[in-house]
């Protein structure tokens, strides 16, 4: 029930004295006394939706429960295998990313990516019996096969931590990919693959690089590390059964050229990196095919026979069918490029890929049954599982998960933001440089400013109101204009949003949360460094006592609460291929994850921002600092 | 003054020699058991000299595959050598050298110093330009403009569990591994007065720094209090009040071990218990030069001193000298005992050149780094009982 406020105006004229302010009062009251609302009156409304969203799946080693990550409920679901039927829901912690089985079952690792936590559940009594803490967003995880340690990749501290498996002590931490997340074990136990999905450091305007990091798992210690060229975004990693072959999902951007060259395959490439004892030296084939994209691959599968490979590609809704006798024919076949990549060879993926399966919107994690007959695939974005039978290519059923049966306006937003299906042959979604709605650490050359002007850093999407205008330009005032006719225009060109799915779209743009910063203390208050910092950070008077302009502190620009004061300004950064040296003033909320830095990302550090690129003292009095003060001041910023 | 002093070690072996041929037998047989010191016999008098250990040198050069002869550092990791020379990170492995350059990421050519994070089996370079972090194959690399790194010359690195430690020209610095954070020490928050940071040794408990001309500094990790050390007559080139205090304010380097400090200048060296000092130089000592590069302590009893005249190597109570002659360049070994006595012991090779710069150990075998190139100490006495193993 509604008024409109002429239908109140015109009750109050008839209404007068006590009872209208008790049914002013009794208005007021409305939302706290009416009825428990229905689903689809609740997705009309503001109150937001809770949603399954499963993310991971795992077999028990009998075949007999799937255990479903759901990342927004946050919790592990237990269903029966083969009815489906609801076991169990079992509450972890605060926005699960990774789920792995001890070898003989009996303990579920899940990782809490906001929490910093380890949830270890006793798949008997499926409780929890232990959170341990990890650090700093933890995302995949696995036991070895002894029992003895348990590896945890570290999205933001870059890293995989080794724990003791009985006591969840953290012995120390491997240096892995800028953002390592996934992490799988070799069937022999011997090796543990890790992959990360921002791209490692390289110089600026080169093609970015990453790598897969291979871990003795007894050793507990990096042996090598497997060099994935032009890579930035690989996500889950798969090995066959026999251990010689194994596949990692991966985005292959093309941020080099001008992103107008979508419609010539010039965004991105989305491939996988073969390697083992079957391809021999590691070889990138694309899963993209000529007039249609595999946009974001994200999980991986192996056949226990090693028939067939499976990949899901979240932007495309589908998961691909890969017949690996051929692939390896191709692999073995087809004369390999000097790069030892075919990911530009759009002819290619005929040659193996057996079909495309439709499934639900954004599919994640899928897994096999054990004895290879099902195929599992999590939906994340529709709250369902799809069931494949391998034997035939299809789907054989989907199972719904409980949870609200409607489609709210906000999930509508994050289904847009995911898809790739409004660009150019299905090429591009917003999630393709925006990985899990954050960034990719990378810089792009769009349009609209001319070929090879005005490269700009993808910023970070977090936390966004109160941070407009948006580009590095300031050229877009709000979200809708950011993500509407100029996105259509110039990235996706191809189909137009209509209003409902951009209002949906920036619905699920504007409530994106910050993530906890890991550089504040727990109890809000700063360290001594981060003191001094902040004092540095709001000075006006420089070391010599000089009075520093106003507009020359760090405090000016980055006012208000999310560090910007949502103007622009020429802090002396143009570089020759800028066309204005005018900037918009980049909030600093989580600054600390999102190097490199400056709207070209020039800086690959936060300290380069003064230590090379403000000699003129442009951005901030800073040349008066000594190192440790500008070390200080660092520690500042990563609170913000 | 080296002959002065032989003369008189010569004097005093005489003196002893005719005490001990007073002395029973069975006794002296214990203490000297004949079969150690081979090289006596052919010595004009009957006395054994200590059992030290006996190395069969092999060295490596521009010749055999290193990037440089001017090797400043050596690490060993496993089967693994590193050598930090004037012109990029070499490593020995599988009888073969491979060099890191700064195509390949470090951050700058000349490698000064290295350590190992043996719980990673991650690699620490300190160079003229920065310090890198070598990964299995991967090179990270920091300086002073990229990070909080303190400043680009990097003398020494130290990891103890989480934190790098670092010596640079300017003050000292440490990286924590897992909040990445810098924390800087120099004149403002310490009580160093010179800011040459020449090395750095940290355990669990304690860091210490070598610092040219501001003596040791120790900073206690749990307390986070910070003591110096000094020459406690404060005078350069004289030592009045010797085992009183730290030798020399010029600190070139630093080992702890085993809560032992042992710290090297350029006018002798110390070793420090935590109460008391006890100080080395040539005059009465088995240093073959009182100006000291490095030093490396094996325990809390032994320890390795790398000089400008030779390699000396201290197992507490006795001294041994490797080096090629400085005379006439050929191989050379001394062994100085308690009495200071000293024993010339044949051998047929020497570490690559005089000038050390370096050293480390696998196993028995002793790596040297030096002026003139990377040498190879490969242990011969079997079953002695001055095993080297590393403690640190």
């Amino acid at each position: 029930m509604k008024f409109t406020a002429e239908q109140l105006a015109r009750s109050m004229s008839r209404i007068s004295g006590p009872f209208a302010v008790m049914l002013l009062v009794a208005l007021a009251l409305w939302p706290a006394l009416r009825r428990p609302v229905k689903a689809d009156e609740r997705a009309a409304s503001p109150l937001p939706l809770v949603y399954a969203s499963p993310l991971e799946l795992q077999l028990s080693p009998d075949g007999a429960r799937l255990y479903v990550l759901c990342q927004q409920t946050e919790e592990v679901r237990v269903l029966d295998a083969r009815t489906y039927a609801a076991v169990k829901a079992i509450p972890v912690g605060h926005v699960p990313r990774g789920m792995a089985l001890s070898v003989s079952g009996d303990r579920l690792f899940v990782t809490n990516s906001w929490d910093d936590t380890l949830s270890v559940i006793d798949t008997s009594a499926l409780a929890v019996i232990a959170t341990w803490n990890v650090g700093a967003e933890p995302s995949g995880v696995v036991e070895d096969r002894a029992g003895n340690q348990i590896f945890v990749a570290n999205r933001i501290s870059n890293d995989i931590a080794v724990l003791d498996a009985r006591t969840g002590v953290e012995k120390k931490r491997l240096l892995a990919g800028r953002g390592a997340s996934y992490l799988t074990l070799s069937p022999d136990g011997k090796r543990i693959y890790a992959t990360h999905v921002y791209p490692n450091a390289t110089p600026h305007r080169t093609a970015p690089a990453s790598e897969i990091t291979v871990i003795d798992t007894e050793r507990a210690m990096v042996v090598e590390r497997m060099p994935l060229p032009g890579v930035a975004g690989v996500f889950h990693l798969a090995l066959s059964a026999d251990g010689r072959l194994g596949a990692a999902a991966e985005y292959h951007p093309k941020n080099l050229i001008p992103l107008a060259h979508l419609e010539h395959g010039g965004a991105f490439a989305y491939t996988l990196t073969l390697f083992g004892a079957d391809v021999g030296k590691p070889v990138e084939i694309p899963l993209d095919e000529l007039e249609r994209y595999a946009s974001q691959p994200f999980g991986v599968a192996i056949s226990p026979d090693k028939s067939r490979l499976y990949v899901t590609a979240g932007g495309s809704e589908c998961v691909l069918a890969i017949d690996v006798a051929r692939l390896l024919r191709f692999v073995h076949t087809r004369p390999r490029p000097a790069s030892g990549s075919f990911a530009n060879d759009l002819s290619a993926s005929a040659n193996y890929i057996v079909t495309r399966i439709p499934v639900g919107h954004n599919p994640r994690g899928l897994a096999f049954s054990p004895d290879g007959h099902r195929l599992y695939v999590a939906n994340r974005l529709e709250d369902t599982i799809s069931i494949i039978d391998p034997r035939t290519n299809r789907v054989t059923s989907t199972v719904a998960l409980d949870g609200p049966k409607v489609v709210s306006a906000l999930r509508r937003g994050e289904q847009t933001f995911y898809t790739a299906r409004y660009s150019f042959q299905g090429q591009i979604g917003c999630a393709s440089c925006h990985i899990d709605s954050t960034f990719d650490g990378l810089q792009w050359d769009l349009e609209p400013d001319g070929f090879g002007r005005d490269i700009v850093d993808n910023r970070l999407i977090e936390d966004l109101k109160g941070t407009e205008p948006f580009k590095w330009n300031g050229g877009n005032p709000d979200i809708p204009t950011e993500c509407g006719p100029r996105t259509e225009m110039y990235f996706w060109r191809s189909e137009q949003y209509d209003g409902r799915v951009l209002a949906d779209l920036a619905l699920y743009m504007r409530g994106l949360p910050a993530r906890p910063n890991r550089w504040r203390l727990p109890d809000g208050e700063l360290t001594p460094s981060q003191e001094r910092g902040k004092a540095l950070f709001e000075r006006a008077v420089d070391r010599f006592g000089k009075p520093i302009p106003e507009t020359n502190r760090c405090s000016y620009c980055h006012s208000g609460p999310k560090g910007t004061s949502q103007k622009s300004f020429d802090v002396g950064t143009k570089k020759p291929t800028d066309n204005s040296g005018l900037l918009d003033t980049p909030q600093l909320t989580n600054t600390a994850l999102t190097a490199p830095y400056l709207h070209d990302g020039s800086a690959r550090t936060l300290e380069e921002i003064w230590t090379v690129y403000n000699p003129e003292d442009k951005h901030g009095r800073t040349n008066d600092l000594t190192k440790d003060e500008l070390n200080d001041l660092i520690e500042y910023l990563r609170t913000r | 003054m080296m002959k002065s002093v032989h003369n008189r070690a010569w004097a005093m072996l005489a003196v002893v020699a005719c005490l001990w041929l007073a002395v029973p037998q069975g006794i002296a047989a214990q203490k000297t058991p004949a079969k150690n010191v081979a090289a006596t016999a052919q010595r004009p008098h009957r006395l054994a000299a200590p059992q030290m250990p006996l190395f069969r040198f092999e060295n490596f050069t521009t010749q055999n595959g290193l990037p440089d002869n001017h090797v400043y550092a050596v690490l060993v990791d496993g089967d693994r050598i590193w050598a930090g020379t004037e012109n990029g990170l070499a490593v020995y492995e599988n009888h073969a050298w491979k060099t890191y350059t700064t195509k390949d990421g470090l951050a700058h050519r000349a490698v000064l110093s290295l350590a190992l994070d043996k719980r990673t089996g991650d690699v620490w370079a300190g160079t003229m330009g920065g310090l890198s972090r070598i990964s299995a194959g991967r090179i990270e690399s920091y300086t002073q403009l990229n990070s909080g790194l303190s400043n680009d010359v990097v003398y020494g690195v130290s990891v103890e569990g989480d934190n790098v430690w670092v010596a640079t020209a300017a003050g000292a610095c440490s990286l924590n591994q897992h909040t990445g954070q810098w924390s800087l020490y120099n004149e403002r928050n310490t009580p160093m007065i010179e800011i040459w940071v020449y090395g750095v040794s940290a355990a669990a408990d304690k860091v210490y720094f070598a610092v040219w001309g501001s003596g040791l500094l120790e900073l206690d990790q749990t307390t986070g209090r910070w003591d110096k050390y000094e020459d406690p007559d404060g005078e350069t080139e004289l030592v009045l009040f010797k085992d009183q205090g730290l030798i020399h304010e010029i600190v070139s380097s630093v080992s702890y071990v085993d809560k032992i400090v042992w710290a090297a200048t350029y006018f002798g060296d110390s070793r420090y218990d935590g109460r008391y000092w006890h100080n080395f130089l040539t005059k009465d000592s088995g240093l073959p030069s009182n100006f000291t590069n490095f030093v490396k302590g094996v325990d809390a009893n032994r320890a390795w001193f790398c000089t400008d005249k030779g390699l000396a190597y201290y197992d507490g109570t006795n001294w041994a000298v490797y080096r090629p002659s400085l005379t006439d360049g050929k191989p050379e070994m001394t062994v100085r005992d308690a009495q200071g006595r000293v024993t010339s012991i044949p051998v047929t090779t020497a570490p690559a050149h005089n000038y050390m710069l370096g050293i480390d150990f696998q196993g028995s075998d002793i790596w040297v780094a030096t002026a003139k190139g990377l040498s190879h100490g490969i242990f011969q006495h079997q079953g002695n009982p001055t095993e080297v193993k590393e403690k640190n």
